[in-house]
C-alpha cells in the first residue's frame, strides 16, 4: 500500500514537472543577461526595467488585455442571456442552441480563424482590433454557456415562481432569486473567457490584419529571429501575478469553508 | 389571481426566450455564415469571368505534398492522442482516489500553465530539446552523445502532448469524480478484486470522459500549424501549415477553403462521436 | 433455542480526522437473526456496517466471522454482501448483467447464472426485467434489484445500509414486509442500519441502539420500547415523558413532589433517577382520584387517539388517550406501577448520552 502511494506520488510529480518545466525555463530566461536564448550570461534584472520602455511590447500588452477584458465581458453577457432564455425553451430549440455553441469548441481553431477572416473580407470590414475582438467574443461565448448552463439546471424553478407569487415582477424576481444562483457559473465563465482570450494565437493571427499585435502574434513574429528577453520578463510577471492572485483566492475560500464548517 | 399569475409566468417565459436573440444573431453571423463561406470558397474557383463551381480545391488533397501532410498530421495527432490518454488516465484516477476535495483546485493546477503564453511555453521546449539544450546537457554529464531531438516528428508529438494533456485529464477526472464510491464498493462487495473492478465498472463508466478528452486532443493536434512550425523546423509540414500558407502567404483562399473542408470531415467524425456520448457536461470546465 | 454467534465484533475503535466515531465497541450477531443497528445520523452505525463489510478497517479491535478473524480481509473475499444506500447499481449494465456480476466474477456456468437471475427476479417480484437498464426503473424497483444482486451470491449475511431511506412512506412500509418475507425465505442473517425507529421496531429480532459511538442498549423490540435503559433510548424510541425523580425507597419514587408506586427495587434510597412514562400509559381521572392534579392545555385529534398536553406540578405531560378531555378541564394523573420505568441517571455525558436527537 505504501509503495503504491510513493509510486503514485512520483508519477504525479513527473507529470507536474512536464507541465511546469517550460515555465521554469522561461522564468530563468527572464533573468538571463545574455540576449541569446541558448546561453546563460549571468543574472540580471535589466529586462524587467527595459520592458516598460519597450513601446511595441507595451502596445501589444494593452491590446491583449483590452481584447481579453472586452471579449470576456461581451461573451459573458451574451452567453448568460442565452442560457437564461434556454431554460424556458422546448427540447428541440434548446438542443439547436447548445449545438451551435459546441461548433467553435469542437471545430479546429484554424478553420474558425480563416472563416472569420473570410466574413470580414466579404463585408469589407478592415481586419484589425475590432475584427480580433469579434473573433474572441465568438470563441468565448461557448465557454460562458458551458459554465452557466449547469448552474441553471441546478436552480429550482419553484423559487422563482414563489418570488412571482409573493408579488415580485419577473425581472425583479429573476435578479433577486435566480441570478445569485447563477453567479458562480457566470464568474467562472468570465475568468475562463479572459484566460482563453489572453492565450489565443490562431484566431488573432487570421483576423488582426497588419495593424495590430497582441502578445501572441508578437511572439510568433519574433520566433524566427529570436524572442526579445523583455517578453520573458513580461510573461513571468503575468504568470506570477496570476499565481499570487489564485493563492490569495484559494486561501480565502479555504478560510471561509473552515468557518462554515465550525 | 390564479389567472394573473399564469399570465405573468407566460409573458415572462416569452420575454425570457427573447434574451437568446443576441446569442442567435451572433452565432449565426460569426459561426454559421463563416462556415458557409468556407464551403462557398471551397467549391468554387476564380476564372476570368468570375467564380465557377469546381471540386478542384477538394481534390487538391490528392496532391502528393498535401496528402503527405495530411497523412503525417493524422499519424502524429493519433500518436499524441494515445499518449495523452495513457498519461492522463492514471493521473485522473489518482486524483479521484485522493479525494482532493475541491475540483476547482484540480482545474487550477492544469489551467495555471495557460497563463504563460502558449507560444512561449512551446518555444521553451526548444530550449529543453535542442542540441545544446537542457536534456542534452544533462546527457553529456553522463557521457551520452547529444540526441537529435528538435525538428523531428517526435518533437512535434512532444509539443502536442504537452499542450493538450490537460484537455485529456480534466474530462476524465470529471467523470471519475462523479462515480459514486458505493458503486465501486458494490463491485468489491460482489467479489471483484481491484483490477476486475477497474475493468468492469470504472473503465466503462468513464468512457464519456475519454471520448470527450480524445476529441479535445485529437482535433487541435490534427489541425495545428504553430506547434509544427516551432518544434518541427521548416522541413516537417502538417496539413495545418499547408492551409495557413494558402491563406497567409499564397493568397489562394479557394484552395485553402477546399483543404479546410477536407479537414473538417475528420472533425465532423469526432463531433458525431461526442454527440453520441455527450450525456452530461463532461468537457472539463 | 439460541443460534450460534456468526459475527463477533470485539473492542472495535475507529476515528476519522481525530474524531472518535466508534469507541471500544463489542457486539455479536447470531446466525439467522434480523439485527438492526439504530441511531441518529453520526452515531457511528454506518461506520460499523462498513467495518463488517470490509470497506473500512478499524483502528483497533477484531472482526470475527464464523470463527475466523476477517479484520484485514478485503470486501471481495468476505462471505457477505451489501445493499447500499441509493442502490449503487451499475448504470452501464442491464438488470441481468447487474445481478450476474458476482456470479460472473466467480466464473459460474451460463446455465447456473441464467437460473439464478430468474430466481432472484422472481423473489423480488420483478420477473421479465432482465434486459432493462437501471435508469429506467423506479427507486423501489432499483432497490429490489440491488437486493437481488446481493442475494444471488448466497451470502451468509446480508448487510443493508439504510436501504429504504430514499423511498416514499407507502413504498417504505411495503418494502418492510417484503424484507421480512425475504429474510424468512432465504434463512440468512440480516444486519440492517437505519435511523428510523419504526422500521427497526417492525422488522427486527434484535435492535442495537447507538449514539455517539457507543451502544446504548441491545434487546428485542419489546424490551427496547418497554424498558429503555436510559433517557436517550427512551427519547429516541417512540414518544415519552422523561422526568427527573428521586427513589424514596424500593418500589416508591418521588417525581414532581409526589410519590408514585413503581416496581423497581435495589436502586438505593435518595438516589436521583430518570423516570420514563409512555404517553399512552398516563391515565387521566377525575382530579381527586389522581396522584397529582393538572389541567389540560392542548388537544389534538390524531386518528387512533387524542394527543393531549397536561400541565401538572410544573411539568407538561404528554398523554395519548382514546377518551377526549376538553382543554381547560382539571384532571388527576395516575400511572400504573408497572408502566413506570426507572433509569439510573447517566454518570458521564458521553457514555449514555442524554439529549435531544438531531435528525
Amino acid at each position: 500500500m505504501k509503495t503504491r502511494r510513493i509510486l503514485e506520488n512520483i508519477y504525479i510529480g513527473l507529470v507536474m514537472v512536464f507541465l511546469y518545466a517550460p515555465i521554469l525555463v522561461l522564468v530563468v530566461l527572464s533573468f538571463n543577461a545574455s540576449k541569446s536564448r541558448a546561453k546563460w550570461g549571468g543574472f540580471t534584472l535589466k529586462w524587467y526595467g527595459e520592458l516598460f520602455q519597450n513601446r511595441e511590447i507595451m502596445s501589444a500588452l494593452s491590446n491583449t488585455l483590452l481584447i481579453a477584458l472586452l471579449s470576456a465581458l461581451f461573451a459573458t453577457v451574451i452567453g448568460t442571456l442565452a442560457v437564461i432564455a434556454m431554460s424556458r425553451m422546448k427540447k428541440v430549440p434548446k438542443t439547436i442552441l447548445t449545438t451551435l455553441s459546441n461548433i467553435p469548441m469542437l471545430n479546429a481553431e484554424i478553420v474558425t480563424g480563416v472563416s472569420l477572416m473570410l466574413v470580414f473580407v466579404a463585408v469589407n470590414m478592415k481586419l484589425g482590433f475590432n475584427a480580433v475582438l469579434i473573433g474572441h467574443i465568438t470563441f468565448n461565448i461557448p465557454y460562458v454557456v458551458l459554465s452557466v448552463l449547469p448552474k441553471m439546471k441546478q436552480t429550482n424553478s419553484s423559487v422563482y415562481e414563489a418570488a412571482l407569487d409573493l408579488g415580485a415582477t419577473p425581472v425583479k424576481a429573476f435578479c433577486k432569486v435566480v441570478l445569485p444562483d447563477l453567479m458562480p457559473g457566470i464568474v467562472s465563465g468570465f475568468i475562463l473567457s479572459f484566460t482563453m482570450s489572453m492565450d489565443d494565437f490562431v484566431i488573432t493571427h487570421f483576423t488582426r490584419g497588419a495593424e495590430i499585435h497582441t502578445l501572441s502574434t508578437k511572439i510568433y513574429a519574433e520566433t524566427r529571429k529570436g524572442i526579445k528577453p523583455e517578453m520573458y520578463a513580461l510573461s513571468t510577471l503575468l504568470f506570477v501575478s496570476v499565481l499570487v492572485l489564485l493563492i490569495i483566492v484559494n486561501k480565502r475560500n479555504m478560510a471561509e469553508a473552515k468557518k462554515r464548517k465550525n | 389571481m390564479r389567472e394573473r399569475f399564469k399570465r405573468k409566468m407566460q409573458t415572462s417565459g416569452v420575454f425570457r426566450q427573447l434574451l437568446a436573440g443576441p446569442y442567435i444573431v451572433w452565432m449565426v453571423a460569426f459561426i454559421v455564415i463563416p462556415l458557409l463561406l468556407i464551403a462557398y470558397y471551397g467549391f468554387t474557383v476564380k476564372t476570368d469571368d468570375g467564380l465557377r463551381f469546381s471540386l478542384s480545391n477538394l481534390t487538391l488533397i490528392a496532391n502528393p505534398i498535401n496528402l503527405k501532410a495530411l497523412g503525417l498530421s493524422l499519424e502524429l495527432s493519433l500518436i499524441s492522442t494515445i499518449i495523452c490518454l495513457i498519461l492522463a488516465y492514471p493521473i485522473a484516477l489518482m486524483l479521484r482516489n485522493r479525494n482532493v476535495g475541491s475540483d476547482s483546485f484540480v482545474i487550477m493546477i492544469f489551467m495555471l500553465p495557460m497563463w504563460m503564453n502558449f507560444l512561449l511555453r512551446t518555444i521553451a521546449w526548444q530550449n529543453i530539446l535542442e542540441k545544446t539544450g537542457v536534456i542534452n546537457s544533462l546527457l553529456s554529464v553522463f557521457g551520452i552523445k547529444p540526441l537529435n531531438l528538435i525538428n523531428t516528428s517526435g518533437a512535434i508529438v512532444f509539443g502536442m502532448v504537452y499542450n493538450f494533456l490537460p484537455f485529456m485529464i480534466l474530462p476524465i477526472y470529471n467523470v471519475l469524480v462523479k462515480i459514486d464510491q458505493n458503486v465501486i464498493n458494490a463491485a468489491r462487495d460482489l467479489g471483484a478484486n481491484a483490477f476486475q473492478t477497474f475493468i468492469k465498472v470504472i473503465l466503462p463508466l468513464s468512457v464519456p470522459g475519454m471520448i470527450s478528452g480524445i476529441t479535445m486532443v485529437f482535433v487541435p493536434s490534427l489541425t495545428t500549424f504553430v506547434i509544427s512550425s516551432i518544434l518541427g523546423g521548416s522541413k516537417i509540414v502538417l496539413i495545418g501549415n499547408v492551409i495557413e500558407q494558402q491563406f497567409k502567404f499564397l493568397g489562394n483562399w479557394n484552395a485553402g477553403s477546399g483543404l479546410s473542408l477536407v479537414l473538417m470531415i475528420f472533425i465532423l467524425i469526432s463531433m458525431a462521436l461526442v454527440s453520441i456520448y455527450d450525456k452530461d457536461d463532461v468537457k472539463g470546465f | 433455542m439460541e443460534n450460534k454467534k456468526l459475527i463477533n465484533l470485539s473492542h472495535i475503535s475507529k476515528s476519522f480526522d481525530g474524531e472518535l466515531i466508534l469507541d471500544d465497541l463489542n457486539l455479536y450477531i447470531r446466525e439467522n437473526e434480523f439485527l438492526t443497528i439504530l441511531g441518529p445520523s453520526g452515531c457511528g452505525k454506518t461506520t460499523m456496517l462498513r467495518i463488517i463489510g470490509g470497506f473500512e478497517t478499524p483502528d483497533a479491535g477484531q472482526v470475527i466471522f464464523d470463527g475466523k478473524d476477517i479484520t484485514k480481509l478485503p470486501p471481495n473475499e468476505r462471505q457477505l454482501n451489501t445493499v447500499f444506500q441509493k442502490y449503487a447499481l451499475f448504470t452501464h449494465m442491464t438488470i441481468a448483467d447487474n445481478i450476474a456480476f458476482g456470479l460472473n466474477i466467480k466464473k459460474k456456468s451460463k446455465q447456473y447464472i441464467q437460473d439464478k437471475i430468474k430466481y432472484a427476479l422472481k423473489l423480488v417480484n420483478l420477473d421479465g426485467y432482465e434486459n432493462r437498464m437501471p435508469d429506467s426503473l423506479s427507486g423501489g424497483q432499483q432497490q429490489r434489484i440491488a437486493i437481488a444482486r446481493a442475494i444471488v451470491n448466497e451470502p451468509k449475511v446480508l448487510l443493508l445500509d439504510e436501504p429504504l431511506g430514499a423511498l416514499d412512506l407507502k413504498l417504505r412500509q411495503d418494502m418492510q414486509y417484503e424484507l421480512i418475507r425475504l429474510k424468512n425465505e432465504l434463512g440468512i442473517t440480516f444486519v440492517y442500519v437505519t435511523h428510523d425507529q419504526e422500521e427497526a421496531l417492525t422488522m427486527s429480532d434484535t435492535i442495537v441502539v447507538m449514539n455517539k459511538g457507543y451502544i446504548q442498549q441491545i434487546g428485542t423490540p419489546e424490551m427496547i420500547y418497554n424498558e429503555p435503559q436510559n433517557a436517550f433510548v427512551a427519547d429516541f424510541i417512540g414518544e415519552s415523558n422523561i422526568i427527573s425523580g428521586t427513589m424514596v425507597r424500593d418500589k416508591l419514587v418521588n417525581i414532581l413532589g409526589a410519590n408514585f408506586e413503581c416496581v423497581d427495587e435495589g436502586l438505593g434510597i435518595n438516589k436521583s433517577v430518570d423516570v420514563v412514562i409512555r404517553p399512552e400509559d398516563v391515565d387521566l381521572l377525575p382530579p381527586e382520584k389522581g396522584i397529582i392534579k393538572g389541567r389540560v392545555t392542548s388537544l389534538i385529534f390524531k386518528g387512533v387517539h387524542y394527543e393531549m398536553e397536561v400541565m401538572a406540578n410544573g411539568f407538561e405531560w404528554l398523554v395519548h388517550s382514546t377518551d377526549l378531555v376538553p382543554v381547560g378541564q382539571e384532571v388527576g394523573i395516575w400511572v400504573d406501577p408497572f408502566n413506570i420505568q426507572i433509569m439510573n441517571k447517566p454518570e458521564s455525558d458521553d457514555e449514555e448520552a442524554v439529549g435531544v436527537v438531531d435528525e
